[in-house]
C-alpha cells in the first residue's frame, strides 16, 4: 500500500542515499537500519511526507503523494526524535493535546488509561519538565493506543526507553501488524520483531 | 478491509474551526503558564515611547505632532520584538511536524496560533496606547481613533510578521526578520497613524479605519496561506 | 522548437553565453544613442537649466527597478509552479541589477533633487517608495544568503518575492496618500508638463539600453550561479577543464 520506487535524497549537494525502493502491504513493517548520518531520520521523513525526495516517487494505495498529501497524512502517525512535548504542560495535557491534533479528541479515562499501559499512571499530573528522557518518550509513545492509522513510522523509539518499555513497543507493534497496519521503524538496537513480513533495509 | 483501517475511518472529517481552537487553546493555555515572558513586549513598548520625549525635548507642541507616528511606530517595533518566538518553540520541540502531519488544515493551525499570540502580546499594547497617548497631549477624539487604529492594526502585523518569522525558522540571524517585514508593515503604519493626523484636522477617519479593516481581512486569509507554505518549506 | 529543452541548467549555459555579446551590443548601441540625444540633441529646459538632463539616466533606472522586480517574481512563480531550478536561478541573478538600479535612481533623483528644489531628499512619494524597493531586493537577498540549504533558500525567498510583489501596488498606493496627507501640494518630479520629442526619445532609448544592459548582465550572472550550483554534476567539470586549457 506504501511503496517507493528509486527514492532518493539530497542534503544540499550531497546525495545521502539513491535507489531506495521497498513495497509495504498490510502487516509488513520495514526496519530502517544503518550508521549516524546514513539518512535514516529523512527517509523517514520522506515517507511519511515532510520532506521532498529529490528523485522517485511515493505512492499511497497507488496514487503517487506529494509531501502534505492530505490522503497520506490521515493515514500516518509519525513519531521523530522530538517528541513534541511542552515543558509547562502535564503528562496528562501533553498527551490529550497531541491526541486531538490528530483525532478530534479522546475521553480522558482513554488518557488514563494510557498512561497507565506505558507505567505513567503516577505522573499524569506532573508537568513535563518534571520527567524523565525514557518518561518523555512513553508519552510521546502512548500516542500509538489513542490514535489509530494504519501507517506507523517511528524514528528510533527505543531510545531512551528501559527493557520493559522496548518490550512492550514490541507487543504494540506486533499487534498493530497482526491487525494489517503496517510499520516503519528506523533503529539502532534490535527491536524484537521477527516473521516473514519483517524487512530489513541498511542505508550504510 | 483490515482491522486497522476500519477503525481509523471512524473520525469525522476535521473542521478547520476545530483547528483554530485546538491551537489557541494550546498557545493561551502555555502562555498563562509562563507569566515571566507576557508583559515583556508591554514593558518595551512603554519604555520607547518614554524615550521619545527625552531624545527631542518635552515641548507639548512638539510632542502632541508626534505622538500618533511615536505610538504606531512604537507598537511596531515591540510586534517584531514578540515574532520570533512565535514558531520556534513549536519548531525545535517537534510540535510543528506533527501539526503539520494532522488532518487540521496547517493554515487553520497557524491562525489559531498567531491569534493567540497578539492576545498575550498585542492587545495589551491597545489597550495601553490610550494612556500614552495622554502623555503626548493627544485628545479624546484621536486616542479613540488611536486605539481603534491599532486595534485593526496589531492583528495585521502579527499576520505579516507571522510570514515573515515563518521564512526565518531556523535562521540565526535576528535582525533578518526585521529586515523582511518592516517594509510589508509601512501600508499598516501609514494608515493608522495617518487616521489620527486626518482627525486631528476635523475630518472623520473612517477611511483609514476601513482601509486598516480591509488589510485586516485580506491578511487572515493571505499571510495564514503563506504562513503555512513557508513552515512546510522550514520542515522540508 | 521545444523550449523547455532549455529549463535545464546544463542546456541552458551555452545558449546564454551564445545570447549575451548580442545584448550587451545593443546595450551599448542604445545607450550611445540615447546619451547623445540627452545630453547634445535635446534642448536646455526653460526653468531647470542642464541640470534637468540628468532625468534621462534617472527616468531609465527607475523604470527598470520596478520592472526587474517584477521579472524577478515572475521567475520565483514559475519556480514555484514547475519546481524548476533554473526559474529560481535567474531570479537570483537578477535580483543584484534589480538592487542596482534602484540605488541609482534615488542617487541620480537625489541628485536632480538638489539644484531643482533646493534639497537632496524631499520624500515625496515616488522616492519614498523606491527606498522601500531597495529594502524589498535587499530583504530577498539576504534572505537567500542565510538559508544554506540551496533548494529552501530558492523556494523561501521565492515565497518572499512574491509576496513583495503583491504588497508593492498596496506600499505605492500608501505612500502617496501619505504624501497628499501631510504636503498637499505635489512636488513631484513627474511634473514635466510638456516634453519635447527628443526628450520624450531620449528617455525611451536610455531605458532600452538598460533593458538590454540588465539582460546582458542577468545572462552573465546566472551562468556564474549555474557553475556554482551544478558544480557536482559532470558536465560543469568539463566545462571548467575546457576553459582551462583554452587559457
Amino acid at each position: 500500500m506504501l511503496e517507493s520506487k528509486q527514492l532518493a535524497a539530497q542534503r544540499g549537494t550531497t546525495t545521502l542515499f539513491s535507489g531506495i525502493d521497498f513495497k509495504l502491504a498490510p502487516g509488513d513493517a520495514l526496519l530502517v537500519t544503518g550508521a549516524n548520518g546514513s539518512g535514516k531520520t529523512t527517509l523517514l521523513r520522506t515517507s511519511a511526507g515532510l520532506s521532498h525526495a529529490a528523485q522517485g516517487t511515493l505512492s499511497w494505495r497507488g496514487v503517487p503523494v506529494a509531501p502534505f498529501d492530505p490522503d497520506l497524512r490521515a493515514a500516518v502517525t509519525y513519531i521523530g526524535h522530538a517528541a513534541a512535548l511542552k515543558d509547562e504542560l502535564t503528562a496528562e495535557e501533553n498527551l490529550a493535546s497531541l491526541a486531538s491534533l490528530h483525532d478530534g479528541g479522546a475521553a480522558s479515562d482513554a488518557i488514563g488509561a494510557a498512561l497507565a499501559l506505558w507505567s505513567l499512571e503516577r505522573q499524569r499530573a506532573l508537568p513535563a519538565r518534571a520527567l524523565s528522557m525514557g518518561q518523555r518518550r512513553r508519552i510521546g509513545l502512548a500516542r500509538l493506543a489513542l490514535v489509530s492509522r494504519p501507517l506507523w513510522i517511528l524514528d528510533e523509539p527505543a531510545a531512551a526507553l528501559d527493557t520493559a518499555g522496548v518490550a512492550l513497543l514490541c507487543d504494540m507493534i506486533g499487534m498493530h501488524l497482526a491487525r494489517g497496519g503496517m510499520a516503519i521503524i528506523a533503529t539502532h538496537q534490535d527491536i524484537a520483531l521477527s516473521g516473514p513480513s519483517v524487512r530489513g533495509l541498511s542505508l550504510t | 478491509m483490515t482491522a486497522v483501517e476500519a477503525e481509523a475511518q471512524a473520525p469525522s472529517p476535521p473542521g478547520a474551526w476545530h483547528g483554530v481552537a485546538w491551537a489557541m487553546r494550546r498557545d493561551l493555555r502555555l502562555a498563562l503558564r509562563s507569566k515571566a515572558e507576557l508583559g515583556v513586549q508591554l514593558l518595551f513598548y512603554v519604555m520607547v515611547v518614554a524615550l521619545v520625549p527625552l531624545g527631542v525635548g518635552p515641548d507639548p507642541a512638539l510632542l502632541r505632532a508626534l505622538g500618533p507616528g511615536v505610538l504606531w511606530i512604537a507598537a511596531l517595533l515591540a510586534s517584531l520584538l514578540a515574532l520570533p518566538r512565535l514558531f520556534a518553540m513549536d519548531f525545535a520541540d517537534g510540535t510543528l511536524e506533527q501539526m503539520a502531519l494532522s488532518p487540521y488544515p496547517l493554515p487553520a493551525l497557524i491562525s489559531g496560533k498567531i491569534a493567540a499570540h497578539w492576545l498575550a502580546t498585542g492587545l495589551p499594547l491597545v489597550a495601553a496606547s490610550p494612556l500614552l497617548g495622554l502623555q503626548f497631549g493627544l485628545g479624546r477624539d484621536e486616542l479613540t481613533v488611536l486605539a481603534l487604529g491599532l486595534l485593526l492594526g496589531t492583528p495585521t502585523l502579527s499576520l505579516m510578521g507571522a510570514v515573515g518569522a515563518a521564512l526565518t525558522l531556523g535562521l540565526r540571524n535576528g535582525a533578518l526578520l526585521a529586515l523582511l517585514v518592516l517594509p510589508l508593515y509601512v501600508p499598516v503604519l501609514i494608515f493608522g497613524a495617518g487616521a489620527v493626523d486626518t482627525v486631528r484636522t476635523g475630518l472623520g477617519a473612517t477611511a483609514e479605519l476601513s482601509l486598516l479593516a480591509a488589510a485586516l481581512m485580506a491578511s487572515l486569509v493571505g499571510a495564514t496561506l503563506a504562513a503555512a507554505a513557508a513552515v512546510r518549506m522550514a520542515l522540508d | 522548437m521545444n523550449w523547455f529543452r532549455f529549463a535545464s541548467p546544463a542546456s541552458f549555459y551555452p545558449l546564454a553565453a551564445r545570447l549575451t555579446p548580442w545584448f550587451g551590443g545593443a546595450a551599448a548601441v542604445f545607450a550611445a544613442a540615447g546619451l547623445y540625444l540627452g545630453l547634445i540633441a535635446a534642448p536646455t529646459d526653460a526653468q531647470q537649466g542642464e541640470s534637468y538632463r540628468i532625468i534621462f539616466v534617472h527616468v531609465a533606472t527607475a523604470w527598470m527597478s520596478m520592472f526587474i522586480y517584477l521579472v524577478m517574481a515572475f521567475w520565483c512563480a514559475m519556480s514555484l509552479m514547475f519546481n524548476a531550478r533554473l526559474a529560481a536561478m535567474m531570479a537570483q541573478a537578477l535580483a543584484p541589477t534589480g538592487a542596482l538600479f534602484t540605488a541609482l535612481a534615488l542617487i541620480t533623483g537625489a541628485l536632480w533633487g538638489k539644484p531643482t528644489w533646493g534639497t537632496y531628499w524631499a520624500w515625496d512619494a515616488r522616492m519614498t517608495s523606491e527606498l522601500i524597493l531597495l529594502f524589498l531586493y535587499f530583504g530577498y537577498m539576504a534572505l537567500r544568503q542565510a538559508i544554506d540549504e540551496p533548494r529552501r533558500a530558492d523556494r523561501a525567498s521565492a515565497l518572499l518575492a512574491l509576496v513583495g510583489a503583491v504588497n508593492v501596488p498596496i506600499i505605492y498606493f500608501s505612500v502617496k496618500w501619505w504624501n497628499t496627507l501631510h504636503q498637499g501640494a505635489s512636488v513631484s518630479l513627474t511634473s514635466a508638463p510638456t516634453m519635447a520629442a527628443v526628450m520624450l526619445a531620449g528617455m525611451l532609448l536610455m531605458a532600452l539600453a538598460a533593458w538590454f544592459y540588465s539582460i546582458a548582465i542577468a545572462l552573465t550572472r546566472v551562468r556564474a550561479i549555474i557553475l556554482e550550483r551544478e558544480r557536482h554534476a559532470g558536465w560543469a567539470g568539463e566545462v571548467a577543464l575546457a576553459a582551462k586549457a583554452a587559457r
